[in-house]
C-alpha cells in the first residue's frame, strides 16, 4: 500500500516534469533537454530563500516565480534566435543550456551537497500502512495541477491557440495566432510545473546538487516518450507508470539494483513494439 | 484614391538571382471580386506569399486600405486585415470543425479576457467564450458547416474541408479576403455552390476578393477584373472578358 502511494506520488513529480518536456515538443517541436535543470533551479531558488526569509510558502512562491522567469529568459536569449533552424542545433543548444544552468550553480553554490529543512507534515496511518502527509500533498496537488491544465488546453482561447499552433504553425499565423507569445506561455507554463516538481522532489529527497535535476529530468524524459510525446494525458499517464514501477522495483530487494535499467529497457520495449508511446498520434502520411 | 481596397505598387520578389516575380501592379477597388489568373509556376502563390508576409517582397510595397504594410509579421497584416486560404488545404486537422473558427477568432478584441478570467471561470469568461461560440455558429452556418462542427475537420470531404478553410479565414474579420484556388478538387456543383457563397460573403461581410483559380468558367462567372501573370510578369489586366481573350493570354495558356 505505502509503495502503491510512494509511487504514485514520484510518478506525479514525473508527469509534472515530463508535461513541460510534451508541451515544448507539441508545441516548439524542440526537446528542451535544459528542462530537467529547471528543477535544480527552482531547488536552489527554495533553499537561499528559506535562508533569507525562513518562510517556506514564501519560498515556494519565489522558486516559482523564479523557475518561471528562467523558462521564458532562456527560451527567449537561446532557443527564438534559433527558430527555424535545424532541430539538431536547437537539441545541441539545449544541452548547452543544461551545461550552462548546471556550471552556473556550481559557481554559486559549489558542487557539494546541500541539505534542506521544509517543514514536516508527519504521517498518517491509511489502510494499515504509515504514509507521509507530504506524499498525499504531492499526489493531490499534482492531480490538481494536471486537471487544471486540462482544462486550459481544451476550454480557453490560449489553449486552443496552443493546439492550433502544435497542428500547423504556419497555418496558424496566417489565422492571426501569435506563434511567438504561444511558445513563451508554453515555456512559462512547462517551468513553473517544474517548480512544483522540484518542491515535491525535495520533499522526498531533501539534498541539493547542481546536477540535481539530471536524473528525475532523464526519467521524465522517458516517461514523455512512453507515454507518447506530444500528448499532454501521455505524459501524466507515462509519468504516473514509471513512479510505480520504479517505487516497485525498488521494494523487492532482488530486483531493487536493476531499477533504473528495467525504467529504460522499458523505453526501449515501447519504442521497439509502439514507438509513437502509448498514447502518442499516429501521423496520417497523405499520398 | 480612398476607394482602394488592395493596392501593390511594382511588387517583387527574387530568390537568389531568380526574379520570381516582378513588378506586380494591382489595383483592387473595396467589393471587388478580383482574379488573378496565370500558367502553372507564374508566381501567383508567391504574390498571395508576399501579401500575407510570408515572404518579404525584395521590390515594392503593397498598401491594404491606405495603410502600408510591407514588412509587417504575418500576424499583424492578418490583425490588419487580410486573410487567405491555402492551396493545399491546412486545416487543423485533429481538432474539430468548430473549434478551427474559434482558433481564428480568438485574436479580436471583443473577445479577449484574461487570464484571471479563465483560471476563475468569471462571467466575462462564460461571456465572451459564448459569444464567440455563437460567433463561430453563425459563420458556419452560411457555409452550410453547423452539422458538422463537432466532426474533426480530417473526416470532412474535399470540398467541405474548403469551404471550412474559408469560414476560418473569414473568422479573423478580414477586410480583404485571398482565396488560393478555392475550386481546386471541386464537382461542377459544388463550384457552383461556391460562386455563390463567394459572392454571398462578398455581401454579408463587406469584403473585397482577390481569388487564385484555374477553373477559367469560375473566374469569369465571378470576378469584374484579372491580373493575368506569366513567368512572374503581368501580361494581361483588366476586365475579364477583355483579359482573358487577349490574344497574348491565350498563347500563354495553349502554346504556340
Amino acid at each position: 500500500m505505502s509503495t502503491i502511494m510512494d509511487g504514485l506520488s514520484l510518478g506525479a513529480i514525473y508527469a509534472l516534469i515530463a508535461l513541460g518536456y510534451t508541451m515544448v515538443y507539441g508545441i516548439a517541436k524542440m526537446l528542451n533537454f535544459a528542462h530537467g535543470d529547471i528543477i535544480m533551479v527552482g531547488a536552489y531558488a527554495i533553499l537561499t530563500s528559506l535562508q533569507l526569509t525562513g518562510n517556506p510558502y514564501l519560498a515556494v512562491a519565489v522558486s516559482i516565480l523564479v523557475c518561471t522567469a528562467s523558462g521564458v529568459i532562456i527560451e527567449r536569449l537561446a532557443y527564438k534566435p534559433l527558430r527555424g533552424a535545424s532541430p539538431l542545433a536547437v537539441l545541441i543548444t539545449a544541452i548547452g543550456v543544461s551545461f550552462f544552468l548546471q556550471a552556473v550553480a556550481q559557481l554559486i553554490y559549489g558542487s557539494k551537497s546541500q541539505a534542506i529543512s521544509l517543514p514536516d507534515f508527519g504521517k498518517v496511518s491509511l489502510g494499515g500502512a504509515t504514509i507521509n502527509v507530504s506524499t498525499i500533498l504531492t499526489l493531490v496537488i499534482g492531480g490538481v495541477i494536471m486537471v487544471a491544465l486540462t482544462l486550459f488546453v481544451k476550454k480557453t482561447r490560449t489553449g486552443r491557440a496552443m493546439q492550433a499552433v502544435s497542428e500547423d504553425k504556419g497555418a496558424a499565423l496566417l489565422m492571426g495566432v501569435n506563434v511567438n507569445r504561444i511558445i513563451m506561455i508554453t515555456f512559462a507554463i512547462g517551468s513553473m510545473l517544474a517548480a512544483f516538481a522540484s518542491l515535491f522532489y525535495l520533499m522526498q529527497i531533501p539534498s541539493i546538487t547542481p546536477t540535481l535535476g539530471s536524473m528525475p529530468g532523464i526519467k521524465a524524459f522517458t516517461a514523455a516518450v512512453i507515454g507518447g510525446i506530444g500528448s499532454i494525458p501521455g505524459a501524466m499517464l507515462g509519468g504516473v507508470l514509471l513512479g510505480l514501477i520504479e517505487k516497485i522495483c525498488l521494494s523487492i530487494p532482488v530486483i531493487a539494483p536493476y531499477t533504473t535499467s528495467i525504467e529504460f529497457s522499458l523505453l526501449i520495449l515501447i519504442l521497439l513494439v509502439k514507438p509513437i508511446g502509448i498514447l502518442g498520434k499516429k501521423i496520417r502520411e497523405k499520398v | 484614391m480612398a476607394d482602394l481596397m488592395l493596392e501593390t505598387k511594382n511588387l517583387g520578389i527574387s530568390f537568389g538571382g531568380l526574379k520570381a516575380v516582378q513588378d506586380v501592379n494591382l489595383k483592387i477597388k473595396k467589393n471587388e471580386l478580383y482574379g488573378l489568373v496565370g500558367p502553372n509556376g507564374a508566381g501567383k502563390t508567391t504574390v498571395f506569399n508576399m501579401l500575407t508576409g510570408v515572404y518579404q517582397p525584395t521590390t515594392g510595397t503593397f498598401y491594404l486600405d491606405g495603410e502600408e504594410l510591407k514588412g509587417k509579421s504575418q500576424e499583424k497584416i492578418n490583425h490588419k486585415g487580410i486573410a487567405r486560404t491555402f492551396q493545399n488545404i491546412r486545416l487543423f486537422s485533429n481538432m474539430s470543425v468548430i473549434r478551427n473558427v474559434l482558433v481564428a477568432l480568438h485574436n479580436q478584441p471583443e473577445f479577449k479576457y484574461n487570464p484571471f478570467d479563465a483560471m476563475l471561470h468569471t462571467p466575462r469568461y462564460y461571456d465572451v467564450e459564448v459569444r464567440m461560440r455563437d460567433k463561430a455558429k453563425e459563420i458556419l452556418d452560411v457555409f452550410g458547416l453547423l452539422e458538422e462542427r463537432n466532426n474533426l475537420a480530417c473526416n470532412l470531404s474535399y470540398g467541405t474541408q474548403r469551404r471550412l478553410e474559408i469560414a476560418r479565414a473569414l473568422a479573423t474579420n478580414p477586410k480583404l479576403l485571398l482565396l488560393d484556388e478555392p475550386a481546386a478538387g471541386m464537382n461542377p456543383n459544388e463550384t457552383a455552390e461556391l460562386m455563390s457563397i463567394v459572392k454571398d460573403i462578398r455581401d454579408r461581410f463587406d469584403l473585397t476578393v482577390l481569388l487564385i483559380e484555374h477553373d477559367m468558367k469560375f473566374v469569369s462567372g465571378l470576378c469584374d477584373e484579372v491580373t493575368v501573370l506569366n513567368f512572374g510578369t503581368t501580361l494581361a489586366q483588366g476586365t475579364t472578358a477583355e483579359a482573358l481573350n487577349d490574344p497574348e493570354v491565350i498563347r500563354a495558356y495553349i502554346g504556340g
